[in-house]
């Protein structure tokens, strides 16, 4: 059912039925590395360069999905997956082997909450009973994308926040599961203005906001509504300017709102700066962190949102300006 | 619509002052510091080459070309092992500015793109950042040494 | 002594320019365009040679000095050659550095390969 400007509360229910996630050594040695599936300590992932590296980690997720899963192969329909790298080669080239039809997406660091959402619209409407959401990111290939080769030297500023290396893959499904997605809000494309790509915290904060604020009109709730509102890499300046633009609106998030960027790294002794980053952030730390707690009822209803900052290097050189853009999920623990 | 847009630049900017406020910065002065050791012990071995090689007979100029070698193989060597951009990472401008910043800017595209082949990949991506050193070095240089005929040529007659 | 002078120079050259790019938030590639533009500038209006006389490896290793050495191949080239001196001097005079770099960087990328970055 549609719910007010940019809202679904789905009438067929959506299940969470089993997720993989995968991740480096760093991500490995940091706060959530005891509830990652695999840590591996091999950053080329025993490929060539970094890009196969990526596509190998979706490989590797996918691979330990299906071995947890009850859903049998046959009966995935879809896959929805996507990546940071240009022309999505981290999944088609990660995901080519697995003959199930795949909708590559690109939502920049909010590619999690986007394949969650498409793959959730797909089965309620009875066009799928099971299909996978995923989503991947590597620090090394998105460091040689966007900015230096990794043996070149600079400072990286106080708001920079470090890409995860990693990989998290979610079955949904059309039957009964503990977990379910109630709803989803999808985020428009806020632009603020910001140009400091080394902040993009600031750059996706107002985006976030938006999409909170909509949901909560949307659904005519408010803060209180959800046990957490987890962003995804706004990171300890983001998620300052989060909590201040929705101040103003007249929401207080600061009891319950986390962001996976924060809590995936120990910024201090792992050196990230404002946080983590990258589309495995959210996607990774849902999967281990998140829907855990959501299964063993510390959290019974949670707004799950990706954020993104839609830049690339042709944009940064022209002199535009970096776009956030944020995806909702709300994820409700069955009674 | 011209209303919204001047609106909409109002609040980018007062966003931005916003965003300004509240990002955390690092201590300019301790980086100052660290940069200032940084650049000054390169400097100064950059010193113990030139007196090593005068030292061993040489010219100054041919002891400043050879230190300019060796300065280079250094860092490009200390590039390869990954010591060099951990370097900079504590010392930004001090040895980002010497000659060895350079030499790093060239090896590392050089050996992060070789997988990308021998001439899209290193031939190409070689010259990333060091490219537009040479340009506009030799651009620069061009034009001064244009001024410098004309005012010679002024000059002479 | 004059080990004393190339550090502090050095140094202070490398803190002014921390401090520019913390303020301007200039990328590095950009950085080092410019103090080699600046170094050709200061050259060419002939401070930076009594300079240089004074600093030692303090103002020849900093990519000012580079910038210097340009200048001072033009100039050589043009007193020489006259106009053809132009399209010479540079490269002639900057051709240790850019061959060094450029050589020894082809080289390491023969040897060496891509490693993550651990900070």
């Amino acid at each position: 059912m549609v719910k007010g400007k940019q809202s679904i509360l789905f009438d067929k229910a959506v299940y969470i039925e089993e997720t993989a996630c995968i991740v480096g050594q760093k991500e490995g040695e940091g706060p959530l590395g005891g509830s990652f599936d695999i840590v591996v300590e091999d950053p080329m992932f025993g490929s060539k360069n970094w890009e196969e590296a990526e596509s190998r980690l979706q490989e590797m997720a996918m691979d330990k999905l299906l071995s947890k899963t009850q859903v049998p192969r046959e009966q995935i329909r879809y896959i929805f997956a996507g990546d940071l790298l240009g022309q999505l080669i981290a999944t088609s080239f990660g995901l080519k082997k697995y003959d199930i039809p795949v909708f590559g997406l690109y939502g920049a660091c909010s590619t999690m909450g986007e394949a969650m959402s498409l793959g959730a619209i797909t089965i309620s409407g009875g066009c799928a009973d099971n299909v996978v959401a995923m989503a991947s990111s590597h620090f090394a290939s998105a460091e040689k994308q966007f900015r230096f080769p990794l043996e070149y030297g600079n400072q990286r500023p106080e708001t920079s926040t470090w890409t995860v290396t990693g990989c998290g893959a979610v079955m949904l499904t059309a039957q009964s599961q503990p977990v379910s997605i109630k709803g989803i809000t999808t985020g428009k494309i806020v632009d603020f203005g910001v140009k400091d790509s080394m902040n993009m915290g600031a750059c996706m904060a107002p985006a976030a906001a938006d999409l909170i604020t909509a949901n909560f009109k949307d659904l005519e709730v408010d803060e209180k509504y959800y046990d957490r509102i987890i962003t995804g890499d706004l990171g300890v300046v983001g998620r300052k300017i989060l909590l201040d633009l929705l101040r103003e609106k007249g929401y207080d998030l600061s009891s319950n709102h986390m962001d996976c960027g924060i809590e995936i790294f120990d910024a201090k002794n792992q050196d990230t700066k404002a946080g983590g980053s990258g589309c495995a952030c959210s996607a990774v730390t849902l999967c281990a962190y998140i829907l855990k707690n959501m299964k063993n009822r510390k959290w019974n209803r949670v707004l799950f949102i990706p954020t993104g900052a839609l830049l690339s290097t042709v944009s940064y050189n022209e002199g535009k300006s970096v776009p956030g853009t944020a995806h909702g999920v709300i994820l409700e623990r069955q009674a | 619509m011209k209303e919204e847009n001047i609106n909409e630049q109002q609040r980018n900017r007062q966003y931005n002052e916003y965003v300004k406020q509240v990002a955390p910065k690092a201590s300019c002065l301790a980086n100052c510091v660290k940069a200032f050791i940084t650049g000054g012990l390169i400097c100064t071995l950059g010193q113990i080459f030139i007196a090593v090689y005068m030292e061993n007979g040489m010219s100054k100029e041919d002891a400043a070309l050879w230190t300019t070698l060796s300065l280079v193989l250094l860092s490009v060597i200390l590039t390869g092992f990954n010591i060099y951009p951990l370097i900079t990472t504590w010392g930004g401008a001090g040895s980002l500015v010497p000659i060895t910043g350079f030499a790093n800017s060239v090896a590392a595209p050089a050996i992060e793109y070789k997988k990308e082949g021998q001439v899209f990949g290193i031939g190409c991506k070689i010259f990333t950042i060091a490219g537009p050193v040479i340009l506009y070095g030799i651009l620069t240089s061009w034009v001064a040494g244009l001024l410098y005929m004309l005012v010679q040529w002024g000059a002479g007659r | 002594m004059e080990f004393i002078k190339a550090f502090i120079i050095g140094g202070i050259i490398c803190a002014l320019v921390q401090i520019l790019m913390e303020k301007t938030k200039l990328m590095p590639g950009r950085i080092m365009v410019l103090l080699v533009c600046t170094g050709v500038v200061l050259g060419a209006v002939g401070l930076y040679q009594p300079f240089l006389d004074f600093a030692g490896a303090g103002a020849s290793v900093p990519l000012l000095g580079f910038g210097n050495v340009l200048w001072k191949g033009v100039r050589e080239a043009v007193d020489n050659k006259g106009i053809l001196g132009l399209f010479t001097g540079g490269f002639t005079a900057s051709a240790a550095g850019i061959s060094s770099a450029l050589i020894f960087g082809y080289i390491a990328s023969l040897i060496f390969n891509p490693k993550m970055k651990k900070k």
